[in-house]
């Protein structure tokens, strides 16, 4: 008792409580626990496999938990479908990421703009004004502004990956769970991705959930790790705890 | 909008009302080629813009018909009396009855038409690609036979359009016209849809669907709206067309799956889907390739028909707007803009 009254009174903006998954016979998650407190920046990591997407799946939507719960701002949303859950203000990106790939950039930004209730949004409103100025800003800010009237299919890997993270702001998220945001992003780049993830955080407001398998970065980032390991919860504490702890340490060089 | 599409739109509006005056004996094909436009441009909300590649829109263009026939007979006589043996009364409407019937068909073919695409939605908006393709095509098919069994709409023998009561000449005009204002409805109505968010949002569902689900677009409801709007017009221009015809039948007249159900899609092909102006250009040339060739290669019409949607869709597939975008990017506004980015980051 005492520790659910503990949990009420903390400041979760996600809380998973023993979610598990199955596919078919492969255990994808087993009996995992977290919580992403508002406001804050949350790393995930673990080996390959180790069911980290599987997890953002549970929590998007995009496929029925076998048990467990999963609440979003205090409402239980482990039933309810993907559209539903965005529209609540939780957005993910893709590890491969998605675009719209045919459209270019700007009509990428301005068509990502929030469907929430409330949202000012008209299915046939004009795309001038306040949304096409906010589009131009944050193509700015990831550094994509010379490149908006292009397809945005034909830009490079790292330009996509950027785009979608811009996108994902466009739409003003209460929280916003990236997978892998540098996989794929050359090094400059990365620290440049790693400044506006922190100042999306900072800025904006926008609570981060971060999938990631670049230490460099999830250490820098994030203020909370959680650690997973064969569909298990393996360990979680601040970056500088996880990284002298030894069961996080024989996962990543397979000693389990 | 620039100059040269003033000019454009000037001279697509001479031709539209000088057409039919210059050339009277062409009335009904000039007519025929406005209803092409029309089916083209309706198909490819869904098929160009959306990537939902339906082949089934006749079926509302079926339906708009019969809806229409009912409601301008009923309106006055009794359908089963009307349609039972044919001839057994033959009714003069008067023009009243005809003009008020007429009116009221057209619209509620459009409303009918309309609520038909409401219920079917949901169903067929289940499937993708293929899946989607057939789905709607079995709906036409079925649509078509379905009306055949009915006899009290005239079964597979069809129905005598009521007559058009004023003088003959004035006939042909008469319908040019409707064709030809609904063409042209169709055409600005659509250039306004494109501009705004909901064209953005239908684009969005052709290139990834569940990534605009996932970033909180309600996409069955865009899917919804945007064949609503297609089965409207192909309603209310199956209502038209009906009557320009004079005599409607099922599988021939009111749902010709196989000509023009399969001619819409091939239009928007040949033009280039996903354009507002491909479909306009792959219905004009369509039409001509396929009056000469009815004309002149008579016998081998469906043959060079044929061929020339094999080029299309083996070597062709971009359309002529789409190989315009991949020749002339800059003109279509794809640049990279050097000046902007210049030093005004950290």
């Amino acid at each position: 008792m005492i520790l659910v009254m503990g949990e009420n009174m903390s400041n979760s903006l996600i809380s998973v409580k023993n979610v598990s998954k199955a596919y078919g016979g492969v255990k994808a998650n087993i009996d995992i626990s977290l919580s992403v407190e508002k406001g804050s920046i949350t790393g995930i990591i673990g080996p390959n496999g180790c069911g980290k997407t599987t997890l953002f799946n549970s929590i998007v939507g995009y496929h029925p938990i076998d048990n467990g719960s999963i609440k979003f701002d205090g409402q239980e949303i482990s039933k309810i479908r993907v559209g539903d859950i965005a529209r609540l203000g939780m957005i993910r990106t893709f590890q491969q990421t998605r675009i719209y790939g045919k459209m270019n950039c700007v009509e990428n930004m301005q068509i990502s703009v929030s469907q929430r209730a409330g949202a000012d949004f008209s299915m046939f409103g004009n795309r001038k004004g306040e949304s096409r100025d906010r589009a131009e800003h944050l193509l700015e800010f990831v550094g994509l502004h010379s490149k908006r009237h292009l397809i945005s299919g034909d830009l490079s890997f790292g330009q996509q990956k950027l785009l979608e993270f811009a996108m994902a702001l466009m739409n003003e998220p209460k929280v916003l769970l990236l997978d892998e945001p540098t996989a794929g992003i050359n090094p400059t780049l990365i620290n440049g991705l790693i400044d506006r993830l922190r100042r999306a955080n900072e800025e904006l407001g926008i609570t981060l959930c971060v999938i990631e398998h670049n230490m460099r970065v999830i250490m820098n980032l994030a203020s909370h790790i959680y650690c997973l390991s064969n569909g298990k919860m393996l360990a979680d504490g601040k970056p500088g705890e996880l990284q002298n702890d030894q069961r996080v340490i024989d996962a990543y060089l397979g000693g389990h | 909008m620039t100059r040269n599409t003033k000019i454009l739109y000037a001279a697509i509006l001479m031709f539209g009302i000088l057409g039919p005056i210059l050339f009277p004996a062409y009335t009904t094909q000039i007519a025929m080629l406005w209803v092409m436009v029309l089916m083209a441009s309706t198909w490819d909300i869904l098929g160009g813009q959306m990537g939902y590649n339906s082949l089934g829109n006749i079926t509302f263009f079926g339906c708009g018909m019969y809806i229409s026939a009912i409601i301008q007979v009923s309106m006055f006589y009794d359908v089963g009396e009307y349609t039972s043996a044919f001839g057994a009364i033959m009714p003069q409407f008067t023009d009243y009855e005809y003009f008020l019937g007429l009116g009221l068909g057209i619209v509620g073919a459009g409303v009918g038409a309309v609520v038909i695409s409401l219920l079917l939605g949901p169903i067929v908006f289940g499937l993708r690609g293929p899946y989607f393709a057939i789905g709607t095509l079995a709906v036409a098919i079925a649509a078509g036979q379905l009306t055949g069994t009915v006899d009290y709409i005239g079964g597979g023998g069809g129905i005598s359009m009521p007559f058009f009561p004023l003088d003959i000449n004035s006939r042909s005009i008469f319908f040019y016209t409707l064709c030809f204002v609904l063409a042209g409805a169709v055409h600005c109505l659509l250039r306004w849809l494109y501009s705004t968010q909901f064209g953005l949002a239908i684009n969005a569902i052709r290139d990834d669907e569940d990534k605009a689900e996932s970033m909180g677009i309600p996409v069955l409801r865009y899917k919804q709206v945007g064949w609503a709007i297609a089965a409207f017009f192909m309603g209310t221009i199956g209502a038209v067309y009906g009557n320009m015809i004079g005599f409607i039948e099922p599988v021939e007249v009111a749902f010709p799956t196989a000509t023009f159900g399969i001619f819409m899609v091939a239009m928007a092909l040949l033009g280039g889907k996903g354009t507002l102006w491909g479909p306009v250009i792959g219905a004009v040339l369509f039409t001509i390739i396929k009056e000469t060739t009815w004309t002149y290669l008579l016998g081998w019409q469906w043959v060079a028909l044929g061929l020339i949607l094999i080029l299309n869709i083996v070597y062709f597939q971009q359309g002529i707007m789409g190989w315009l975008q991949e020749k002339y990017p800059e003109r279509f506004g794809i640049v990279v803009d050097d000046i902007s980015d210049g030093g005004k980051h950290e």
